[in-house]
């Protein structure tokens, strides 16, 4: 392969690769620091929802579960066990992945529409509970939780944890067994023929999913060093819903990109209140309404038609 | 070879709603025999394989693999078992390759117990054993026919990949649901000996079909149903013989091809 | 005592609240997630009339009404019949729907508890040793009309009839000549209207917030799970199941739970029977 067919094939990986990894370099100050890590936050969030609902079909409303359970079980780790954020970040996402897997498998086996509700409500009752029953700190939430080492490891272990998830989902919906997922989703009654059990499967990509987002939520009250019922707020359920739809579903990279579109608009619209949340869901609402394919596709084809505008 | 049956079906019932598509059904099924199904349309036979696989829940009754009761089991775990089935309206992983549809299949545990179709226990490479199942079930393998999507594949090849699907399991039983259907006269002639060589293999059949000259072939016993409940059993002349079958199919498309064995 | 009154109460107010869900799951499969909002929506807009506008009450409510079945109408005409029957996108399009409007009046300023509804009748008699509020036994006296009126509605009348066709079998319903977008565009109509009705009922008795949105939505889709989708006998039953140990829960543990008991009621309902009590949908799978 000549080196133009090599880089025409590797260069935008390359790009997102080596952006993503200068951005803590290039960004001024304090406050954009720190935004790019909440973008990867929501990215691992939005990763997981475009995961589920495009590869096996299930939509996940409720992306605040998964910061919630794996941010919670974080904080509760760090405080009264004592361990450091580096350890009780993966014990969190795993033990959090187990605790979501199990309290969403009543709805594997039925059709998508019960595991949307579900997803919607256990956020909104969990945060109920916690407010009512001043448990893990109540309202006030738990505090003094430990931050990261220093700055430069807090933005870097996120990034690369994104790109890590990112390629890491990219290539398992390719491999064999990423097949079989897929096939769940698109004629689930063969697969069951083949004497497979479907809801295995599903409980098995539900578990990935659920990873994902704890292991955000856990990083996030190591970042902030505060855990509360905010965890469990709109904002994460409903943005990597948007990035994922205007970023484009079904390319692992579009969610991406829409966070690195929308959170830092959602930071600059902060001072507007919960309009922010009105903007997502119209814009929400026109790009599914409109079937836009997502600006990552759009992107995909411009550049497969690379020939039109490169003499070859 | 035991003396039991394979396969035994004890006053199979399935009501939907107010509507009873099975009437108390008994039959039984012999070890390494092609027992062929045939009834006018609506009489449910493609009930009996939805209930005998676990896909539908049966109103009441019982069935019996090797003397086990698997009234009621999950889908997956009695083709687990053994006992697979096609699909009378094909499901394809159309938008794979042909052998990728193999792969799938071969990730179950019973394939990974057995090995898949030649297998004798252990499973090699999944894409490998797609392609040698292909070749067995007809693609040729130096062709490009196995890489091809399946979208892009005539019935026939079809037909043949949900066979292929079920040989990924190395199954005692196939539940044929219409696997001539959909086919010409030739390409029927071209898989029946691909039925024979399964019955030599030793898997035992269930054939549901309209087309009865092409059964009449390959099968061992007849059994006809009409509106749920069964007509009776025997081989293909005995069956053909009886008055009852042929008022069960007067007034079905199927009448002119009965008659011919008046 | 008091638990068998207040029971029926908060039981008919979540059938009240279930309806509209119900009614427009039931016709055209599609899951509002906005009906929660548009209940709010619907509060918050007769307050406009009534205490802005100093409008008469009843006109208040009528034009609120219908108001709200024409914003049922233009979400089902612009939005949802774009993405009909592709399930992922319906369900996102109304979730967001509904989102944009709760948030929207919450950025608006609708927030915190002065925003009341006068009740209809002032005072309250005695029942046993109770005293009950004449607005409550409004509630549950129209509550029950309702219930028998669309009853009869559906077996009845012609849409009526033809809604409750397209709701046992679309397909037969497009043989027989009944047309699902304009069934679908009834049905979304008048399930955003008895989300309002329920609306106007039920709010006087508290006051408006926006959380109350959220609320309604978990226990309207709680209700209608438990029941089974497609049945009015489940409905009401489950109505009552879910009323009564709210009820309970509230005498017992605290009045913070009724949420968690409606998510409770989904999940035993999802693991033991999960087409509901008396769900006409034998399979929630294909069918082979």
């Amino acid at each position: 392969m000549g080196w133009q067919e090599l880089s025409y094939l590797t260069l935008p990986r390359l790009v997102l690769i080596m952006g993503m990894l200068a951005l803590p370099l290039v960004m001024p100050g304090m406050y954009w620091p720190r935004v790019i890590t909440i973008v990867c936050i929501y990215a691992l969030l939005a990763l997981s929802f475009d995961f589920l609902a495009h590869f096996v079909g299930l939509v996940s409303l409720g992306g605040a579960f998964f910061i919630g359970v794996g941010g919670y079980l974080s904080a509760i780790f760090n405080t009264s066990f004592g361990i450091p954020p580096l350890i009780s970040i993966p014990m969190a996402t795993v033990a959090g992945a187990i605790i979501c897997t199990v309290l969403l498998l009543p709805c594997l086996p039925l059709r998508g529409v019960y595991f949307a509700i579900v997803t919607l409500m256990y956020p909104l009752a969990l945060a109920r509970v916690i407010e009512a029953t001043d448990i893990l700190g109540g309202t006030d939430g738990i505090m003094g939780i430990d931050s990261f080492p220093n700055a430069w490891i807090e933005q870097y272990f996120v990034i690369i944890l994104v790109l890590l998830f990112l390629f890491g989902i990219r290539r398992l919906v390719n491999t064999d067994v990423g097949l079989v997922i897929r096939a769940v989703k698109d004629n689930d009654q063969a697969v069951r023929a083949s004497g497979m059990n479907v809801n295995f499967y599903k409980a098995g990509a539900v578990f990935i999913a659920s990873a994902m987002g704890c292991m955000g939520g856990a990083c996030l009250v190591h970042i902030y060093m505060w855990g509360g019922i905010s965890l469990f707020a709109l904002d994460f359920s409903i943005l990597p819903i948007a990035a994922t739809v205007i970023g484009g579903s079904g390319t692992l990279v579009g969610p991406v990109l829409g966070c690195l579109i929308l959170v830092p608009i959602s930071e600059l619209l902060r001072d507007f209140g919960t309009l922010r949340i009105v903007f997502y869901a119209l814009l929400l609402v026109g790009f599914v309404v409109f079937r836009s394919e997502g600006l990552m596709a759009y992107g995909e084809r411009k550049y497969h038609q690379v020939e039109r505008w490169v003499k070859v | 070879m035991s003396d039991q049956p394979i396969l035994e079906v004890k006053e199979l019932t399935k009501a939907f709603g107010g509507i009873l598509a099975l009437n108390g059904v008994n039959f039984h099924l012999n070890e390494g025999e092609i027992l062929g199904i045939i009834g006018p349309n609506g009489s449910g036979k493609t009930t009996i394989v939805n209930c005998i696989t676990g896909f539908i829940r049966a109103t009441s009754g019982k069935i019996f693999f090797r003397g086990k009761d698997i009234t009621g089991k999950a889908a997956h775990k009695i083709a687990d078992m053994g006992v697979t089935r096609t699909f009378q309206i094909m499901r394809p992983y159309y938008s794979l390759p042909a052998y990728k549809n193999l792969v799938i299949p071969l990730f179950s545990p019973r394939a990974k117990r057995t090995g898949g179709w030649r297998g004798g226990g252990k499973l090699g490479d999944r894409n490998t054993v797609g392609i040698d199942i292909l070749e067995e079930i007809g693609f040729e393998r130096d062709s490009r026919v196995p890489y091809k999507m399946a979208s892009t594949l005539p019935t026939g090849y079809l037909k043949r990949l949900e066979l292929a699907r079920c040989l990924a399991l190395k199954p005692d039983i196939i539940l044929c649901d219409e696997v001539f259907s959909g086919l010409s006269a030739s390409e029927i002639a071209s898989m029946v000996p691909l039925i024979e060589r399964l019955q030599m293999d030793g898997v035992t059949l269930i054939m549901i079909e309209h087309r009865l000259r092409e059964l009449f072939r390959v099968a061992d016993r007849i059994m006809v149903l009409n509106f749920g409940e069964k007509v009776t059993e025997g081989t293909s002349d005995e069956v053909m013989a009886n008055e009852k079958v042929k008022e069960a199919y007067f007034g079905s498309e199927d009448i002119e091809e009965i008659m011919t064995y008046a | 005592m008091d638990i068998l009154i207040y029971g029926t109460i908060n039981s008919i107010m979540l059938a009240l609240m279930a309806l509209g869900f119900a009614l427009v799951y039931g016709t055209s499969r599609i899951p509002n997630f906005a009906h929660g909002a548009i209940y709010v929506l619907c509060g918050f807009v007769t307050w406009a009339f009534v205490r802005g506008l100093n409008l008469n009450y009843f006109i208040g409510i009528a034009l609120a009404l219908a108001l709200t079945g024409l914003l049922g109408a233009l979400m089902y005409r612009f939005v949802l019949i774009r993405v009909r029957g592709m399930n992922i996108s319906e369900i996102i399009a109304s979730y967001a729907i509904g989102l944009a409007i709760l948030e929207g009046l919450r950025w608006g300023g609708f927030r915190g508890s002065t925003y009341t509804l006068p009740v209809f009748v002032e005072g309250s008699i005695i029942i046993g040793d109770i005293p009950v509020d004449y607005q409550r036994i409004l509630v549950v006296v129209i509550g029950v009309l309702l219930v028998a009126f669309l009853w009869l509605f559906t077996h009845y009348t012609r849409i009526g009839l033809a809604l409750r066709g397209m709701a046992q079998d679309e397909r037969a319903a497009l043989m027989l000549g009944i047309d699902s977008d304009t069934m679908a565009l009834v049905a979304m109509a008048m399930g955003s209207m008895l989300a309002g009705l329920a609306a106007i009922l039920i709010l006087p008795l508290g006051n408006i917030v926006v959380e109350k949105g959220y609320d309604v939505l978990i226990q309207a889709i709680a209700v209608c799970i438990v029941g089974g989708l497609g049945s009015w006998m489940g409905a009401v039953l489950a109505a009552f199941l879910i009323g009564f140990a709210q009820i309970l829960t509230t005498v017992y543990l605290g009045s913070h739970f009724q949420m968690v008991v409606a998510l409770l009621a989904i999940i035993i309902t999802l693991i033991l029977k999960p087409s509901g009590l008396f769900g006409q949908q034998k399979e929630l799978e294909e069918r082979v």
